[in-house]
């Protein structure tokens, strides 16, 4: 049947051509995971520390949604962000859809969850080890909170992580608030789809093999960052 | 906090470096994954942006969405494959007015082994009876298409109801013409495409063309502007444009000069209709 030799063959062809096309989709799907994982990171991560660190009523209800939210079904946001981003939804003013920025707010819904729920779980369990030093330094939550991220920070990388690795891999959501344009909106996972459906599955599976290339590869550079920072903090 | 200051600083510096975005004048065309897939835009579509500097940006989806995202606004021309629907957009006000561009034809394909034995028929409502009374495998759309709703058609012609078993010989993908041709490709079944994406398509296997020259499995393309005195954002000269030029002899020409391993996929027919 198909070989999966070919297949390889041509992820290999299309990363040693350095072919044009393929660049340019490559550095468009980085650049909309990268803003939607570095946003959903911004709301994420406060978010997340918030819920470890404050007790209020119904703390644990949210804690349950925001955990069934990781998942989110990708169609489903992006039928959301369509129907609000269409010329006769609510923000059709804004002229987003069929936008990269289209594409950037529908992962970073889908990731917000995903890095809110796993900051808060990495957050609450450094909380219970040091709850009572932080409280005899005389920290309100609010410090607390920053000095947990802090410590943190390497878990919380991982959650950064996890979210990249929905996000890039997604294609439910784009392919409906992007509309897969050639050279505006089409990413790697919505040109597997659609080489898939023209029954070009060497090329599609090609695409995936690259794609799991960039892949390691971000996150290995993350991983080395976090190892650099490691080895510098114990010099 | 560094590292999220990093990624925020990579994800600024692929943006950079992607940003590409072209200033120049666009508009959006809502239209099916047969035309996108079959190669037939990315032949037309930079003829047309020479000649005039308008870039056209291709959403393709199945007709029935692309109806619904036009109806909401969500793109300056229609281009599509389903007349009636076409004719109550345009009745309904959504459309300024519907015009014939070319057509193509669909094509019933199936197994070398044949089991319904009807390759080199001409008489799609025959066939389909004949795979029905084997109960060959048959996969259809499933997905209210402009091609499924042209399959479903055939079917009420022959007296059948295939629905009836669904599941069993009949099976409905819900889903893309090339998705629907590879299901058939790994279940040997039989399947009605149009022969655009057929004859593009790049995993056919041992299927083959069984029906073909049916009067019955002619397939019309029509345009149409979106209206903007419903949608006042519409980029209706723009669209106008696009659309005369399609009409024109220029683009009519384009159309059929669009060619596969040698073979004419879509016959222009602006202004005669059919």
């Amino acid at each position: 049947m198909h070989d999966f030799g070919a297949a390889f063959g041509e992820a290999f062809r299309l990363v040693l051509t350095a072919d044009p096309a393929l660049v340019e989709i490559v550095l468009l799907s980085l650049r909309v995971t990268l803003t939607a994982v570095a946003s959903a990171c911004l709301v994420g991560l406060p978010l997340g520390a918030f819920l470890a660190v404050v007790r209020f009523p119904g703390r644990m209800a949210v804690v349950v949604v925001l955990n069934a939210l990781m998942g989110l079904p990708p169609v489903v946001v992006g039928l959301l962000v369509y129907l609000l981003l269409s010329s006769s939804g609510p923000l059709g003013v804004l002229g987003l859809l069929y936008t990269p920025t289209a594409m950037i707010i529908a992962q970073a819904v889908l990731v917000t969850p995903i890095v809110a729920a796993l900051s808060r779980q990495a957050i609450e369990d450094l909380h219970r080890e040091y709850d009572e030093q932080l409280r005899a330094m005389g920290m309100g939550p609010f410090a607390q909170a920053l000095t947990l991220l802090w410590d943190g920070r390497y878990s919380l990388l991982t959650a950064a992580l996890a979210g990249f690795g929905r996000a890039i891999a997604e294609v439910g959501a784009v392919i409906i608030v992007g509309g897969n344009i050639n050279h505006v909106t089409r990413v790697m996972t919505t040109t597997i789809a659609l080489e898939t459906s023209k029954g070009n599955l060497g090329l599609a599976v090609g695409l995936g093999v690259v794609l799991i290339l960039i892949s390691v590869m971000v996150t290995g550079a993350v991983m080395a960052l976090r190892g650099t920072a490691v080895r510098l903090a114990h010099v | 906090m560094r590292y999220l200051h990093g990624l925020i600083a990579a994800a600024v510096m692929a943006g950079g470096l992607a940003a590409p975005l072209h200033a120049q004048d666009f508009i959006i065309v809502q239209s099916t994954t047969s035309t996108e897939n079959s190669g037939l835009f990315g032949h037309l579509l930079p003829r047309f942006t020479e000649e005039t500097g308008i870039e056209v940006r291709v959403v393709a989806v199945g007709t029935g969405q692309a109806i619904q995202n036009a109806v909401n606004g969500d793109g300056d021309v229609l281009f599509v494959h389903s007349k009636p629907e076409e004719e109550a957009f345009v009745t309904q006000g959504y459309g300024v007015e519907r015009f014939d561009v070319m057509y193509n034809d669909y094509v019933i394909v199936g197994p070398a082994n044949d089991p319904a034995g009807v390759a080199g028929s001409d008489d799609a409502v025959a066939a389909l009876a004949a795979i029905a009374e084997v109960e060959a495998v048959f996969v259809s759309r499933g997905d209210d298409s402009g091609t499924h709703k042209a399959e479903l058609r055939l079917w009420e012609e022959a007296g059948i109801d295939p629905t009836a078993a669904s599941g069993g010989w009949y099976r409905e993908a819900g889903a893309g013409m090339g998705a629907t041709l590879n299901l058939a490709t790994e279940m040997r079944g039989y399947a009605l495409t149009d022969r655009g994406t057929w004859i593009s398509f790049g995993n056919k296997g041992d299927q083959q063309v069984v029906v073909e020259g049916d009067p019955r499995l002619f397939n019309q393309y029509g345009v149409i502007l979106v209206n903007p005195e419903v949608h006042p954002h519409v980029k209706a000269e723009l669209g106008q444009r696009f659309i005369d030029w399609l009409l024109s002899p220029a683009g009519q020409q384009a159309i059929a000069d669009f060619r596969i391993d040698g073979q004419q996929l879509f016959f222009p027919n602006a202004g005669g209709g059919a």
